[in-house]
């Protein structure tokens, strides 16, 4: 189970990589491996105010509903928009190709380094 | 119901070594899937899958009062079956409703196969010895422990199949059975399923199940056949318009309403529930089930509201069965609206985690196979 180690994540499987003062935002690769092939994804719009921890966005796949929530706080300034028409990007790369949102951050939440995540995994997985 | 109740098939292990995601369903723990819901369907629908079913209840009802037993039980007429052919009917509450949706197997003029869900099959059991209590000639056998059961379903499935057995299946019309052996063992070949396909189910002894499905799969690697899981078996059955029971029927549903009027014959004579379906058939039902596509992007789920307007207030329906549809590439479902607003084409709204969503009713089934002239 892949978890890169510059990335910082959320206990809701949500991942962010800092690019100056916005976060890129994604669901990391067990996340997208327990929901399975997403099929349709909701996300805000660009200009919309997100909330370290509360919800901002929704993933389906064939069988189950995944809520999508804000590792920080702050404007969202761009969307993954590529994720309309392909949204299985989110299965075949979830770090890369697959991100969801990016935000600008003004508040930060509350997120783990990649040892305690994969620890999280583990024990969520066991 | 805790994990440590849950029932395993004798292909437990096969599926655990293929991957699959075991989840609780019906009191089993069955593979959703192994890879992908969607590679698995697809699979189904372009060359073949093999299903693990041996969840599925199997009740043997026998006797000289077997046929006049069955005929007071189910709904639909089984009174012109030749042995061999299987049928498609509802189990029957006083109410009209049902108790479980099932396939009946004529084995001999004294002996009728049932094959039941999986949650249903005690329930089912019970309710049918309770109606059989008191009658003369006529005993009801609980067999799901006696077979496991196994699906091969798709456009190859004859041909992988075939080499594994001497029974000639071309022979074998669809929603017809006989007695045959696959790799030398007893087996029941009914050419019957859930998905929309062309297919097989094989009824086997549980200790030969694993050599079976893994020939199965043997046979069929080099054609792309893969195992398929409990989701695509979803998929598959909602996009050819069949009902799952627990979703799309249960106990307060009326084969009438559910768009099973196919399956209630009421000339047939007698049985339990008769006098409600022949009211709703003379005065018409309230709600139908329909099948819809969302026009608005989401999914729309079991249980969700549906409204006829946008901004009414009360839901004026249900959703039963919503799922995205890989052959349609589109979110679709059934949904029970009041009968005067069941026509193809008329718009429904859904509301999805508090958004309302536009919907179009639409005709059933979503998919139709293409099935061979005859010669």
């Amino acid at each position: 189970m892949s978890v890169p180690k510059d990335l910082r994540y959320t206990k809701t499987h949500e991942w962010m990589r800092r690019e100056g003062d916005v976060a890129v935002v994604g669901i990391t690769h067990y996340a997208q491996d327990q929901l399975g092939e997403v099929v349709y994804v909701e996300l805000p719009e660009v200009g919309a105010q997100a909330a370290a921890g509360e919800e901002l966005g929704t993933l389906e796949s064939v069988k189950a509903v995944s809520e999508l929530y804000a590792p920080v706080g702050g404007e969202v300034v761009e969307v993954n928009e590529h994720l309309s028409d392909a949204p299985n990007l989110v299965n075949d790369d979830p770090f890369g190709e697959g991100w969801l949102v990016k935000i600008k951050i003004a508040e930060e939440g509350e997120t783990l380094d990649a040892a305690a995540y994969e620890k999280l995994v583990a024990e969520e997985s066991a | 119901m805790s994990e440590a109740e849950l029932k395993r098939t004798p292909l437990y292990d096969e599926h655990v070594a293929a991957g699959g995601k075991m989840v609780p369903f019906g009191g089993f723990e069955m593979p959703v899937q192994y890879t992908s819901i969607i590679q698995e369907h697809t699979a189904v629908r372009t060359r073949a899958g093999l299903f693990d079913v041996s969840h599925m209840g199997e009740i043997l009802i026998q006797g000289p009062r077997a046929l006049d037993f069955v005929q007071k039980i189910s709904c639909n007429d089984h009174a012109k079956m030749t042995v061999g052919r299987a049928q498609y009917t509802g189990l029957m509450y006083p109410e009209g409703t049902l108790v479980d949706d099932m396939l009946v197997h004529k084995m001999t003029d004294d002996a009728y196969f049932l094959v039941v869900n999986a949650a249903n099959t005690d329930k089912d059991f019970a309710y049918i010895q309770e109606v059989a209590a008191g009658e003369d000639g006529v005993e009801v056998i609980n067999q799901s422990a006696e077979y496991a059961q196994l699906a091969l379903q798709g456009p190859l499935a004859l041909e992988v199949l075939q080499p594994l057995t001497g029974t000639d299946l071309a022979g074998i019309r669809y929603y017809h059975f006989t007695w045959g052996e696959v790799l030398g063992h007893k087996a029941i070949i009914a050419r019957t399923g859930y998905t929309g396909e062309d297919g097989f189910e094989l009824y086997v002894a549980p200790e030969h199940a694993a050599e079976i499905w893994r020939a199965i799969l043997k046979s069929g690697a080099p054609k792309g056949v893969i195992p398929a899981g409990l989701g695509a078996r979803d998929t598959l059955r909602l996009e050819a318009g069949m009902c799952l029971y627990g979703n799309d029927i249960d106990r307060t549903t009326t084969p009438l309403e559910a768009g099973l009027g196919w399956i209630v014959k009421l000339d047939k004579g007698d049985f339990i529930g008769r006098d409600v379906l022949e009211r709703q058939a003379q005065e018409g039902v309230e709600r139908k089930l329909v099948g819809f596509e969302m026009i608005d992007r989401g999914i729309a789920r079991h249980g969700f509201p549906v409204f006829l307007h946008p901004d009414d207030g009360e839901p004026a329906g249900v959703v039963t069965s919503g799922t995205h549809s890989p052959t349609l590439r589109k979110p679709i479902g059934m949904a029970y609206v009041p009968s005067e607003a069941a026509e193809p084409g008329r718009e429904m709204w859904v509301s999805i985690r508090g958004q309302v969503r536009k919907a179009a009713i639409v005709a059933l089934p979503f998919y139709s196979r293409k099935r061979k002239k005859k010669a």
